[in-house]
């Protein structure tokens, strides 16, 4: 773990007496902190009861008695976007649930986690090229793991997991998004509608200037 | 028919009827003299005018028998400037093949009459149609998008339709063969994904309001009968619901806790299986089987690789068959036990009996993964064989040795065990018994098929009626039950458990015999050309009949047509039905005793 440059040292900014000077010892708080904070964060993550396709059996499947997702501090499916920390694409997202999957999205509390399990959800999987699928979670969401397979093995899911926890492992109070002043957190997606095709709204300018093209191209 | 006729006790001998289509379609001519043979090659049935369709189609259930309409499949005829709507009709009492009737339309004003108001069986397949091929069906109640949302432009089963990320006509595509050479779509795509939009279209803002109709039907509502003036109120269940089996959604109106109306919309794991099956060659399909209804995809495969075996006009060497045999029968305990699982889990038996049956559940994967490389796709089968032979070992011990402990011991005992612990259960019964009922006509009329039309004492399992592969060598029951609610679907799924051990027992002895026998016939081929022609060939799957409509031209790699009749969609339509008047508590049960996979469900 390392100490961010960004953070201001603390002993400039506490005055400290003199007849306890050579008695205390402060140093970088994160480093106390953070190991702490991690340790509890990472031993409960709880995933939301949330299954896409085939990859959710799987996922059903690893939270079962054999596989055990308790071991980890996992096994706490909720069923409510609000009480979840970690989001597990498990399966094809298509255009007609995205608005739905980025809604669920909105709602889990910070800090927050999404992890894309199986083909599908990385990229689009064996159906990437059909009309009514979207070519992988991470064109919406910012996905911390990404776990191959089509399915993935319930092992392969644990492995993903655990890549989770080392991830949250190497996390600064100091740093997460969702701690800082400046800045609400991480962002609030955008919810895509859905119009003669999906429309992510964050391209709309691009949307209009294409539309443009064309439109002058005929009149020209 | 009476209804003695129409069961099979218990320890009947295996029936084969005989084939009756041709009578009927002989007779269906007579009366109707305009009606004509299909005579492209290999292709069968008869060609109806639109405007004769119901009167025909109402001669063949009334009086002809033929009272069950299985499938209704969309064709784009591109060539000839037609659209053509398939359906296959078969008689429950009579048992053997459909009756296929076909209407062609102009494409370019394609108006069927709908048979929904006489068969409700077709009413999600017709919405299905005008969603995918834009045939518009004259008299539906409810004709309305059901995969695609309603702004959704084009009709993209249409032959000249494409998808944003559309390359080429048909597989292999020329930038990956034979240099195998890599692109990536997104890169082509002006938008960096999987869109396209209409030549300049620019977004106006309204179709921000689709999300507000999403969940307008959330709405309160008026009651309008004199006296006592209540509200309904309309709720919205899923797509993201913990017990709707996956993103299905329920519209439910409701008068107090009591439901009056229920609409389900479905589509939310719609992958344009059917487009991309069209583009594929026919080999590349079979691993998109698996993902169909992905609890028994040993199954889906046995379907299609029948159906395209058909198109070859090949058969499997007799290990296949029995190996094969073998797969199913233990796809369906696999699914059956989810099922189970589910069911309970459902009705308010949190996962205890659940996790029961997934002790067994995984000792068969394990079994699946040593033969087939997966625990779940199996991608087994193949035109004319298996990929692969039993393997030597399961979990280190010799395969048959494994499977006969499983067969003998494991699942006898533990199916023992769960029906100590439920099936006499109190609560269990106060749950189920009575609830979802689901009488024995409107079984027929809705299309159910497996557990939900047996459940409502209708005696038909594909197994038997038309029997394929070596299933008319093994003795079996047909598991029946007459109450039609919810607790007899269970039995019914708790019986057919039963039976496919039964099955399996029989299995294994030939299994030992052709030890060492070829696994396929001819040798193993990617690029497969099939004779040509059209092909239907069903299966009893685990959720009931899942049948492949199949057409292709002569010598071609890739099919023209390609579609399934998926059993939970098909058997949703009977969903408004078994619920109105019942409990909202309910819903979920019903909805779990019907044993949906929204992978069929949307495909
Ligand atoms: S990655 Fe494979 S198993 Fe997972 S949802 Fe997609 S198709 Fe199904």
């Amino acid at each position: 773990m390392t100490a961010d440059a960004s953070i201001p040292a603390l002993e400039s900014d506490i005055a400290i007496p003199d007849d306890v000077k050579d008695n205390v010892f402060i140093t970088n708080i994160s480093k106390l902190l953070d190991p702490v904070y991690n340790w509890s964060r990472r031993n409960s993550v709880w995933p939301m009861v949330f299954g896409l396709a085939c990859c959710a059996i799987e996922m059903i499947c690893t939270a079962s008695s054999r596989y055990d997702l308790a071991r980890f501090g996992m096994e706490v499916f909720r069923a409510t976007p609000r009480q979840s920390d970690l989001m597990i694409v498990s399966g094809t997202v298509t255009k007609k649930m995205v608005p739905t999957i980025i809604r669920l999205y909105n709602q889990m509390p910070e800090p927050r986690y999404v992890l894309s399990m199986g083909a599908c959800a990385n990229g689009g999987g064996p159906f990437k090229e059909g009309y009514n699928v979207v070519d992988g979670i991470d064109k919406f969401l910012p996905v911390d793991v990404y776990v191959p397979g089509c399915p993935p093995t319930p092992q392969a899911l644990i492995h993903g997991l655990i890549s989770l926890q080392e991830k949250i492992d190497q996390q600064s109070l100091a740093t997460v998004p969702w701690y800082r002043k400046n800045g609400i957190g991480t962002e609030i997606v955008p919810i895509p509608v859905l119009g003669p095709d999906l429309v992510d709204i964050r391209q709309l300018d691009l949307i209009r200037a294409e539309a443009k093209k064309v439109t002058e191209a005929e009149a020209a | 028919m009476s209804e003695t006729e129409m069961v099979m006790e218990a320890g009947d001998a295996p029936v084969v009827y005989a084939s009756p289509p041709e009578e009927a379609l002989a007779d269906l001519k007579e009366r109707f003299p305009d009606i004509r043979d299909d005579d492209r090659p290999d292709y069968s049935g008869v060609i109806v005018e639109a405007d004769q369709l119901l009167a025909v189609a109402m001669a063949l259930r009334e009086e002809l028998g033929f009272n069950y309409l299985s499938s209704v499949t969309g064709v784009d005829l591109i060539k000839d400037n037609k659209l053509e709507v398939v359906y296959h009709v078969y008689s429950i009492e009579k048992g053997g093949g459909p009756v296929v009737l076909k209407v062609q339309i102009d494409r370019d004003n394609p108006v069927v009459p709908s048979l929904t108001p006489y068969w409700p069986g077709a009413d999600f397949q017709e919405r299905e149609i005008w969603d995918l091929f834009g045939i518009k069906f004259d008299g539906h109640p409810d004709l309305r998008r059901i995969l695609m949302w309603e702004e959704f432009q084009g009709f993209p089963m249409r032959k000249d339709w494409r998808e944003a990320f559309y390359e080429e006509d048909n597989k292999p595509f020329g930038s990956r063969w034979p240099g195998g050479d890599v692109i990536r779509a997104e890169e082509l795509n002006r938008y960096g994904k999987n869109v396209t939009y209409p030549d300049g279209w620019i977004p106006t803002g309204e179709e921000y309001e689709v999300e507000t109709d999403m969940y307008g039907e959330v709405a309160v509502q008026r009651d309008e009968t004199p006296g006592l003036k209540t509200d309904k109120v309309t709720v919205n269940m899923g797509p993201q619901h913990p017990s709707t089996h996956g993103v299905f959604r329920m519209v439910v109106t409701l008068d107090g806790e009591t439901i009056v109306a229920l609409k389900p919309v479905m589509g939310y794991l719609h992958r344009n299986h059917e487009k991309i099956g069209e583009r594929n060659t026919f080999i590349q399909n079979i691993p998109y089987t698996d993902r169909l209804d992905y609890l028994s995809s040993m199954s889906n495969n046995h379907g299609y690789v029948l159906a395209v075996e058909k198109l070859l006009d090949i058969e499997p060497p007799e290990r296949a068959e029995w190996i094969r045999i073998l797969m199913v029968e233990l796809t369906r305990i696999v699914n059956h036990a989810w099922a189970l699982g589910f069911l309970l889990n459902d009705i308010g038996a949190l996962q205890t009996p659940m996790l029961y049956l997934y002790i067994e559940r995984e000792l068969i994967l394990d079994f699946f993964e040593a033969a087939a490389g997966s625990r779940m796709m199996c991608n087994y089968m193949r035109f004319g064989g298996l990929a692969f032979d039993l393997p030597e070992r399961v979990r280190e011990q010799p395969t048959m040795a494994y499977l006969n402990e499983l067969v003998y011991e494991r699942l006898p005992t533990a199916m023992a065990e769960f029906e100590r612990l439920i099936t006499g259960n109190e609560i269990a019964k106060a749950r189920m018994q009575g609830v979802g009922y689901l009488s024995a006509e409107d079984a027929i009329a809705y299309s159910a098929a497996g557990p939900l039309l047996r459940a409502s004492g209708v005696a038909y399992d594909v197994r038997r009626a038309q029997p394929y592969s070596y299933y008319d060598q093994l003795d079996f029951n047909v598991a029946v039950r007459y109450n039609g609610d919810i607790y007899d679907r269970y039995l019914v799924r708790v019986d057919e458990i039963y039976e496919s051990i039964k099955i399996i027992k029989q299995v294994l002895p030939h299994l030992e015999a052709t030890e060492g026998q070829p696994i396929m016939t001819g040798k193993p081929q990617y690029a497969v050309r099939v004779n040509g022609g059209e092909v239907y060939s069903r299966v009893e799957n685990p959720k009931g009949e899942l049948g492949y409509y199949v057409t292709a031209q002569r010598r071609a790699s890739n099919p023209d047509r390609y579609h399934i009749r998926a059993p939970s969609f098909i058997n949703l339509t009977a969903m408004e039905k078994m619920s109105i008047g019942h409990k909202v508590a309910d819903l979920v049960a019903i909805l779990g005793s019907i044993d949906i996979v929204l992978g069929e469900v949307d495909r």
